[in-house]
């Protein structure tokens, strides 16, 4: 770097000047580049999710839907009964027997019988996937492709993040699995995790700012916390496995209150998980929380002291008041790195497959993420599709969630 | 706290401040029955402030759980014991009470002053002459017993400290205890993402804070706020079905592995990028203007003035950011879990596949384990390792930055 080395002498000419300039204009460039880089790298991430969402499938039915379809009804329209007899019809009766015993047919609604229908009769199979810049620009080729392979099979454009998504069970079928399991189990956990770690942390950061002296015990709470912060978040799995699902496993897994069957009930349950994001974001909150305390003026305080109220008091009815926005955003924020947290979760033994919704705190889960993560790992092309369909869903979501804090930061800033 | 000693002094001495003032005054006041304006210890509030407390204070709890329970697995780690068979069979029967006796010549050569286990008994071995051992019986408390001919003897295996921090194989269960492969891998990844975002991090720090335009900046910023909000499983994904496609067409597919640390490296570095650039402008901004004014004065061009005067001037708090980011890169575990593949392997090079620590934890923790056995310990010692290290590096850092906000507040 010529351009760093002092310059001896008083006398620069033109030129010299001149090579300074354009060098500066050069490296600006060159910042330029690398600040662009981040946008760039947004966008192809956003791309490539976007590409694997979308494409053409090849899809073999084991069974053709027109075959089922009575009186030139398609099987959409058909009536329960008609469903029902359609499935006895193609599957084996002790595959019949299974459902009868999981849940009696007559109890089922036409809905579900519909869905049975389809995983285990139609069974579609997507045998092979292209994504979507492939099926844009080389269709011809992909034709001539399925033409060669699999004759049998019949070429769909599929949407993968579809309403059907958002909305069946996980499945080992990728063409027919969802993420309704996996939402579900993401809002116990961040229901529960919030539950703990709000009220506790808006007090710690109460404390720290309002009450605390500055003596050694609060620095080390103070210090403390900001390390806290930055131990990586898959520690903190360890620290759940450890505490949650194995020491306190009669309560977490709800033996110790009649909830769960002590023969197979374990600790890997909704309330461990959410204890653990509970704890892994108190650090965030707290922070975020002090912050936003921070920035109520002194002289809110020295007036309520001045007409007599107690700490208490002028914490209770001005200092949270004020801050409530703040606080509001901040927890927004930590709570939507807690919902994209995965680590924590597949340590403390997120479930692989479940089919079942959680029905309340001792139930296993499994979270959108860690299904995005389970999806991913499998080798076959049809699961990344819909790896990439549940991050889009993912992404939605936080997106939704961050504007909601920036709506409530303008909504409470303007009323101050 | 220092509040409640205040107070139960005051409670002590309950006229304290009334006595000090002169007599006259106070008779007066008595005389007139003026209130008492001291303030009172109220239980209510004292109350609610010992719950504020507790809350504080439980941080330091979560912290003494985290080093209690990392430490007293990794104990039991260490304390483990692992048999693993010689394939040594020995060369006839023995009696209880034989100490010295014949093996035979194949399976792996036996050590001296060692532990070794036939069928439950455990023997100590004293002295090995050829295929002459001479042993203590029924050791560490175990029963003498008879043996047949042809049993195998198994070695004792136990995890040490030296082999932890020397042994180049990493297979718990198979009694191979030494992290350096594990730790290889991290360092390898977590080089790879801190050369990816400390140029680009500081080259967005310096145009932010000293070129772009406030238009620009609010563009950007949020921008590089999304980069950081992003799940990191998303970033996992993105790794495998973008970057290392992308390596593979570069570098060729012979060369570079479908799970590498390359591209975990990489898609990590962007990652952390958003941290690297946020805490270096953050620095940057904290250079007092007349420093700049200064130097323009002196008839210097903005790059000049930016790399010769601002960043010398905020290279802690740079030093700040790039620790920082070495210790997110190094905790960062989803990435490497999907695109660096699973195994540990001990390779300098890239392009292959290898598990890192934190990919260790989360392939043993996924599958099902047993409580007991020396892989779910083994995660609790790997877990501290990771602990101490990124630990460390924060203490660090923020010694770093404190040191720098002493010199421009």
């Amino acid at each position: 770097m010529n351009l760093l080395r002092p310059r001896r002498g008083f006398t620069e000419t033109q030129e010299q000047l001149a090579t300074r300039h354009s060098r500066g204009k050069l490296v600006l460039t060159v910042f330029q580049f690398a600040t662009l880089m981040g946008v760039i790298v947004l966008v192809v991430l956003l791309l490539t999710i976007i590409n694997n969402s979308f494409g053409y499938s090849a899809v073999e039915n084991k069974v053709d839907p027109e075959n089922l379809t009575v009186n030139g009804v398609p099987l959409e329209g058909q009536t329960k009964e008609q469903l029902v007899a359609a499935l006895q019809q193609n599957v084996s009766a002790g595959l019949f027997a299974r459902f009868e015993h999981d849940q009696p047919i007559a109890e089922r609604d036409a809905a579900n019988i519909y869905d049975l229908i389809q995983e285990y009769v139609i069974s579609p199979e997507v045998v092979e996937s292209w994504n979507f810049y492939d099926s844009l620009t080389r269709k011809d080729e992909i034709l001539v492709l399925m033409q060669e392979r699999y004759p049998n099979a019949e070429l769909q454009f599929l949407s993968w993040v579809n309403w059907d998504f958002v909305r069946s069970q996980q499945s080992s079928h990728p063409e027919i699995a969802g993420v309704r399991t996996a939402i579900l189990g993401s809002v116990w956990t961040i229901s529960i995790a919030i539950f703990f770690s709000l009220p506790v942390g808006v007090a710690a950061a109460v404390y720290l700012q309002e009450y605390a002296a500055d003596n050694f015990i609060n620095r080390i709470i103070q210090t403390n916390i900001n390390n806290l912060a930055g131990v990586p978040s898959i520690i903190y799995g360890i620290l759940g496995l450890a505490i949650f699902v194995r020491a306190f496993a009669a309560f977490t897994s709800g033996i110790a209150f009649g909830a769960a069957d002590p023969s197979t009930a374990n600790g890997r349950t909704i309330i461990s998980a959410g204890l653990t994001l509970g704890v892994l974001v108190l650090p965030l909150i707290i922070i975020n929380a002090q912050e936003a305390i921070k920035a109520v003026p002194n002289s809110l305080r020295e007036a309520s002291f001045g007409i007599g109220a107690t700490r208490w008091e002028t914490v209770w009815s001005h200092v949270l008041p004020n801050a409530v926005a703040g606080i509001l955003t901040g927890s927004i924020l930590a709570v939507s790195r807690a919902i994209g947290e995965t680590a924590p979760l597949v340590v403390i033994g997120a479930s692989t497959f479940i089919q079942v919704d959680p029905e309340g705190p001792f139930s296993k889960f499994t979270t959108l993420p860690a299904q995005i993560y389970q999806w991913t790992v499998r080798p076959q092309g049809a699961f990344h599709n819909i790896a990439a369909a549940a991050s889009l869903v993912l992404l939605i979501l936080l997106l939704a969630l961050n504007a909601t804090a920036i709506v409530l930061r303008n909504r409470y800033s303007r009323r101050l | 706290m220092s509040q409640f000693l205040r107070l139960t002094v005051r409670k002590s001495t309950p006229n304290e401040s009334m006595m000090a003032g002169p007599p006259n005054l106070r008779e007066q006041n008595q005389a007139q029955k003026v209130p008492d304006l001291r303030r009172r210890p109220r239980l209510r509030d004292l109350t609610i402030q010992g719950f504020l407390f507790l809350c504080g204070f439980l941080s330091i709890f979560i912290t003494f759980g985290i080093v209690y329970e990392l430490g007293k697995e990794s104990l039991l780690f260490f304390g483990n014991r692992q048999w693993s068979s010689t394939n040594k069979p020995l060369a006839a029967d023995i009696s209880a009470e034989q100490t010295v006796f014949e093996v035979g010549s194949s399976g792996t050569p036996l050590q001296g002053d060692a532990n070794y286990r036939i069928e439950r008994e455990i023997i100590h071995i004293d002295s090995i002459n050829g295929t002459t051992l001479t042993v203590q019986r029924g050791f560490g408390g175990s029963p003498a017993t008879a043996h047949r001919a042809g049993l195998t003897l198994e070695a004792e295996l136990r995890p040490d400290l030296v082999e932890f921090f020397t042994g180049s194989e990493w297979a718990p269960h198979n009694g191979k205890f030494g992290i350096l492969p594990l730790l290889n891998a991290t360092l390898i990844v977590s080089g790879v993402a801190i050369v990816v975002a400390v140029p680009l991090g500081l080259a967005t720090a310096v145009y932010l804070s000293e070129y772009a335009s406030l238009r620009a900046r609010n563009v950007l910023k949020p921008i590089l706020e999304v980069l950081a909000g992003i799940p990191t499983v998303v970033y996992g994904f993105f790794a495998l079905t973008f970057m290392t496609p992308l390596l593979r067409s570069i570098f060729g597919t012979d060369v570079v592995n479908i799970y590498n640390m390359a591209s975990a490296g990489i898609v990590i570095g962007i990652l952390i990028l958003p941290f690297v650039s946020t805490v270096s402008e953050d620095a940057l901004n904290a250079v007092p203007r007349s420093l700049r004014e200064a130097a323009f004065g002196l008839g210097a061009t903005r790059l000049e003035t930016a790399l010769r005067v601002v960043l010398p001037a905020a290279f802690s708090g740079i030093a700040a950011a790039i620790i920082l980011a070495a210790s997110r890169a190094i905790g960062e575990t989803m990435v490497v879990a999907i695109a660096s593949g699973a195994g540990p392997n001990f390779t300098f090079n890239p392009f292959e596949a290898a598990e890192t620590m934190t990919g260790h934890i989360v392939r043993i923790s996924g599958g099902d384990m047993s409580y007991n056995s020396v892989d779910y310990n083994s995660i609790f010692a790997v877990g501290l390792m990771l602990f101490v290290m990124t630990l460390i590096l924060n203490v660090i850092s923020q010694r770093i930055v404190r040191r720098f906000r002493e010199v421009y507040e």
